[in-house]
């Protein structure tokens, strides 16, 4: 109870002041939030949830899903193998370095418009956290851990699928964490450039047309999901890896 | 049988050379249970790591029931110093046991029959959906021995195992390490740094030089088979050959120094 009311509290206060402050708003671009909240329900119907926020998300989906297997496959083989770390390695510091928005028109011109376009950005800005986790915690791996794969002839697939993956799981979802929140953001921006659907298209609709309450109610139902995404993110994790919740809580508390 | 013979090691860091194992020889014949003690910095681990394949010698030969070592052995299991490490903190304990029965790709039947004969043997029979890391240190290395006994070795390689629990959990642990020689009749080679516990459990206790490494001197242990922590420890002659591998033990260190 405690613990809801501690995560709650504070956007209630928010919430609660801007709906005050902004009650008696004139100002046409930062309208009173009930006009916004009026208009949420109003712009956000079934339809429009199936024709702006799904292909959204199932471009999110695909993006990350994508960023993700290209990501921990790409790290193990790197994490693992000293020379190919030697050879990569200042070359993925330097497209790591690259803003991913930039390229969109870059990937505009071979890619064309359509959701490939915003696949590919959303796999291009989700893939550096997720690879250069995986490098690290595969690299961190135990050398008694290794040690024991070995003696006990733990080789090959085996040893990475029961060992080395495990063992660096808990440095890929921290990986993966940041690549969430990466990916949200490219999804919305390959969206404002070119598209003729989606949340981030629809947005600059609205502000374009200036719908400024429907606008507004956008940028809330995007904190929304980016939110709800989160936190599925977190009950994910804490499932898989409870075993390391667990073990540091222990450790801890010697 | 473990026969180790002009086994040598040495360790290149860019142009200086350092030599951890000099010439090593000796046997432990199968059933047997001998221990191996040195001054610490011996190189005892190098020599395990050696004999389990997990390091290449410079020179020498290893070879187990008459197959030379070039790898790890399949008839080998080995129990690490560092069980918190050793355990893989992500499996249960039954999983941490199964795992390399697994790899040995024998049948689900069979693997929880090991499992469970395993577990029993070193006294933790239903712990097997815990994690190791809910169990206690002395527990813990428990888990690691099951490990080994489920894979069926028929050579056991022990560095140091009891070298991080307290002295009463390692009275025990000694214990359970001779009642498992006693009952599997499996070959064990036990490293310590312990002279007393290298007395107490094995048959014959082999004495390092330190580093650069040699066998220093062999002792036959004439105490009777059956021991236990109050009464072999208060034995005459336990205490006389005790006396004898800590002279060997200081000479060693001492002719290092000069």
């Amino acid at each position: 109870m405690k613990r809801i009311a501690y995560v709650l509290g504070l956007p209630v206060v928010l919430f609660a002041a801007w709906f005050l402050i902004s009650a008696g708003s004139e100002n046409f671009y930062a309208p009173p939030l009930r006009d916004i909240l009026q208009s949420f329900g109003k712009t956000w119907t079934l339809d429009r949830l199936d024709a702006d926020v799904l292909p959204s998300l199932l471009r999110l989906a695909a993006g990350y899903a994508l960023a993700s297997v290209i990501g921990v496959a790409l790290g193990v083989a790197i994490g693992l193998s000293r020379g190919l770390r030697a050879t990569v390695e200042p070359v993925l510091e330097f497209f790591r370095a690259i803003p991913p928005p930039v390229l969109v028109p870059v990937i505009m011109l071979f890619a064309g418009i359509g959701d490939g376009m915003k696949i590919i950005v959303i796999v291009f800005g989700c893939v550096w956290p997720v690879l250069l986790n995986t490098v690290e915690g595969v690299r961190a791996v135990d050398s008694v851990q290794l040690d024991t794969a070995k003696a006990y002839g733990i080789g090959g697939p085996a040893r990475i699928r029961e060992v080395i993956l495990p063992a660096a799981s808990p440095q890929i979802v921290a990986g993966l964490r940041q690549a969430l929140s990466i990916a949200i953001i490219l999804m919305v921006i390959s969206e404002m450039f070119a598209a003729s659907n989606g949340l981030g298209f629809t947005i600059v609709q609205f502000q374009r047309s200036f719908a400024i309450p429907e606008m507004w109610s956008g940028i809330i139902l995007l904190g929304l999901l980016g939110f709800l995404l989160s936190l599925l993110f977190r009950l994910a994790e804490r499932r898989a890896l409870r075993w390391y919740h667990g073990l540091r809580s222990v450790v801890r508390g010697r | 049988m473990l026969e180790v013979h002009g086994l040598r090691k040495t360790y290149k860091s860019g142009r200086r050379e350092v030599e951890a194992l000099r010439d090593l020889t000796f046997t432990v014949d199968t059933g047997e249970l001998v221990c191996l003690v040195g001054p610490s910095g011996c190189g005892k681990t190098t020599l395990l790591r050696c004999i389990a394949g997990l390091l290449e010698p410079s020179g020498g030969k290893i070879s187990l029931d008459g197959h030379e070592v070039s790898g790890p052995a399949p008839g080998l299991a080995m129990v690490f110093q560092e069980y918190g490490r050793s355990l893989f903190p992500w499996m249960s304990v039954r999983d941490n046991v199964e795992l390399p029965l697994k790899q040995k790709k024998l049948p689900r039947t069979r693997r929880a029959e090991l499992v469970e004969e395993a577990l029993g043997a070193v006294g933790l029979a239903g712990t097997e959906s815990a994690y190791p890391w809910q169990l206690s240190g002395g527990m813990q290395q428990r888990v690691a021995i099951a490990r080994a006994v489920a894979y069926e070795p028929s050579t056991l390689l022990m560095d140091e195992p009891f070298a991080a629990v307290d002295a009463q959990t390692r009275a025990d642990l000694e214990d359970l390490v001779r009642a498992l020689w006693r009952r599997l009749g499996v070959t064990v080679l036990f490293i310590t740094h312990d002279i007393d516990e290298a007395v107490y459990l094995g048959q014959r206790v082999v004495m390092l030089s330190s580093s650069p490494t040699v066998v220093q001197d062999e002792v036959t242990v004439d105490l009777p088979a059956d021991r236990d922590q109050l009464h072999t420890r208060a034995d005459p002659r336990f205490t006389e050959l005790r006396t004898h591998v800590y002279e060997q033990i200081q000479q060693a260190k001492l002719s290092q120094a000069l």
